[in-house]
């Protein structure tokens, strides 16, 4: 078994299947934690408030939009970029199709394909200098926000460098830290790609119970 | 681990439910928080970020709750243990400079509860002993007064008398079968007592019935503030006692923030239970009496007025529209300063501050965030304030940035441009 082989095969299973488990196991111990039922009598309905809660913080709110539009401008095209190139890039089409799914969707171009890298890059970028940068990111930072970034940026750039083909062995490092990303992101704060419906949910519904849709 | 970090991070574990995990678990550390947060804005210290004031309770939750936390202790990744040190370095984090207004929730992609999560994360400060000498001071009061500000009966009931007098109008106390039992702030008895006779006037236009009970007339829940749910409980016991001894309909949380939450919302879940009378704020009240005719406006107030949004009645309670209508039919030239509803600046009074003397000049710092708001707006007459402990924020505020603007309560406005031709008709 090459090497290649060997990261797309037995180890992706493995960190697939830990990723996969881990996720839910972390999802599942949250909410099994439990919490008292809210007996004060309701304005309006907590369910509407945990599906407009979730919804409500897709879109920043104009008084902040100033002071926050670094962040805003970066973390949209970083995650829409990483988004498209992931689900949307023709060799991880491909790769899905092949070895999990048995399915294929339309993919991007190769320019698409660019284009969406490079705005992703330039989001990642602009959130990791602004995280060591800013006195606030500074102090609130911890290793794991930077591994995270880290993590996510060697990957995709291991990504790029496999995308001319041109080498077995660029292919096989873009897999292997595929693999590790997907081994740690459970541990980690990239699970905020979950964990966010949760925490939303949770403050619209309080909100919604009070007739509020914040 | 010290006695107090022990019972600290036990209330901060068992006060760690399913909400506040998700919320530690969601955070990315983004800072955009501290764009909202009144405290950060005006001190551009980073200290004041909000999610950084979390810290030690997510370090308790990540260590020793957590999914995974076992595993990553056996491997030596779990965070290191809260110290009491770093207790007692967060108390100025956790008391003076977070009001629980929930601004920073607004602006989180994630929609972390922070104000909700600090008032838990209070519990093991409270639990432990940390807390600030104005707050403690304050639950001593009650417990030998039932008032934060250590207001007697007999002081009620001279302000009371006051109030006829000038009124005309007769108040009573402890009238069972009343519709409607009135609940006071401290601050208001002694600082704005005409809302007594307010109370009085418009209550009387509307033929409402109602009472003031002689021994839960107090609506400030001292508890709340503090972080202690034993003692909130015990505050709140006595006046659902109170309301249902005298068997009232409704009790009617006055024009202060927190009071309203504490019994509103906090309340049945405190108790156990729900109530045998509905909980109704005096905003709420007046514009359900004013849409039903009962309360007509009359000759408006000409001056230009603006609206303070108290983060408790509106953002946190819910009570958006009401205020804007009453305040809409009373004055000729109401204007909205920017920001105003749900994003308002908090005055920075909120949540225990304005009674811990040690958090005096932060807050007046916190204060300019509203000064600038109050000054963004041309010609302006008087600011309503509908907020006994705001209200006096206000003042204290106005007073240090040398600003001349008037300070109302609502209610009295609403009874001051009420029509009452009917009445001297009839």
């Amino acid at each position: 078994m090459s090497f290649l082989e060997f990261v797309e095969g037995p180890l992706f299973a493995v960190a697939a299947g830990i990723f996969l488990f881990g996720a839910f196991w972390r999802i599942v111990g949250i909410i099994r934690i439990g919490r008292k039922k809210d007996i004060a009598p309701p304005k309006a309905s907590a369910a509407a408030g945990f599906v407009k809660g979730n919804l409500r913080h897709f879109l920043p709110r104009g008084i902040f939009a100033k002071r926050t539009a670094v962040h805003i401008i970066a973390g949209y095209g970083f995650h829409l970029g990483l988004f498209v190139l992931v689900f949307f890039g023709a060799f991880h089409v491909e790769f899905l199709n092949e070895r999990i799914l048995g399915f294929a969707w339309p993919t991007l171009p190769r320019w698409g394909f660019i284009l969406a890298s490079e705005i992703a890059f330039a989001g990642l970028i602009v959130l990791w200098v602004r995280r060591i940068s800013d006195p606030v990111m500074r102090l609130i930072s911890t290793p794991d926000d930077h591994i995270g970034s880290w993590l996510t940026f060697i990957m995709m750039l291991s990504g790029c460098f496999a995308l001319q083909e041109s080498h077995e062995m660029l292919r096989a490092m873009h897999m292997l830290i595929v693999d590790i990303w997907l081994i740690y992101f459970p541990f980690s704060r990239l699970m905020h790609a979950f964990t966010f419906v949760l925490s939303r949910g949770n403050s619209g519904a309080t909100y919604g119970r009070k007739g509020m849709n914040l | 681990m010290s006695d107090v970090t022990d019972t600290a991070v036990r209330k901060f574990l068992e006060h760690t439910d399913s909400e506040a995990a998700s919320f530690f678990e969601a955070c990315v550390h983004c800072g955009e928080c501290a764009e909202a947060c009144h405290f950060h804005l005006s001190t551009g210290d980073p200290k004041y970020t909000p999610t950084y004031k979390l810290r030690p309770m997510e370090r308790a939750y990540k260590r020793d709750k957590a999914p995974f936390s076992s595993l990553k202790k056996m491997l030596g990744l779990a965070p290191k243990p809260v110290t009491e040190e770093e207790l007692r370095e967060w108390e100025e984090l956790v008391y003076d400079s977070c009001n629980m207004c929930g601004r920073c929730t607004l602006v989180c992609p994630m929609g972390i509860d922070i104000a909700g999560t600090i008032r838990k994360m209070r519990e093991g400060y409270a639990a432990a002993g940390l807390v600030p000498e104005g707050l403690q001071r304050s639950a001593e009061f009650v417990k030998k007064t039932t008032s934060p500000m250590g207001v007697t009966l007999k002081a009620l009931k001279a302000q009371i008398a006051h109030q006829e007098k000038e009124t005309g109008i007769k108040i009573e106390i402890d009238k069972k079968g009343a519709d409607y039992m009135a609940t006071f702030s401290s601050m208001e008895v002694m600082g704005y007592p005409e809302v007594l006779g307010a109370y009085a006037k418009l209550f009387k236009r509307a033929g409402l019935s109602w009472t003031i009970s002689s021994v839960a007339y107090e609506a400030t829940n001292v508890g709340v503030q503090i972080g202690s749910a034993p003692m909130a409980k015990e505050i709140l016991e006595r006046v659902v006692k109170a309301a249902e001894d005298l068997e009232v309909k409704a009790v009617i949380s006055p024009e202060c923030g927190h009071a309203y939450g504490a019994i509103r919302w906090a309340g049945p879940n405190m108790m156990g239970r729900q109530f045998k009378f509905e909980v109704v704020h005096i905003i709420e009240l007046l514009d359900q009496l004013r849409r039903e005719g009962k309360i007509p406006a009359g000759t408006k107030d000409g001056r230009r007025m603006t609206l303070h949004d108290p983060c408790q009645i509106v953002r946190r309670g819910g009570l958006l529209k009401e205020p804007r209508k009453l305040l809409d039919e009373s004055c000729d030239d109401f204007i909205e300063m920017k920001g105003a509803g749900v994003t308002n600046f908090c005055c920075g009074g909120g949540g225990g501050v304005s009674a811990n003397p040690r958090a005096e000049e932060l807050k007046t710092k916190a204060f300019s965030r509203k000064v600038d708001q109050l000054n963004g707006v041309e010609d302006l007459e008087a600011v309503v304030v509908p907020c006994g402990n705001c209200r006096t924020v206000f003042e204290d505020g106005l007073d240090a940035y040398e600003m001349d603007l008037e300070v109302i309560g609502l209610s009295e406005l609403v009874a001051a441009t009420l029509d009452d031709s009917d009445e001297k008709q009839g």
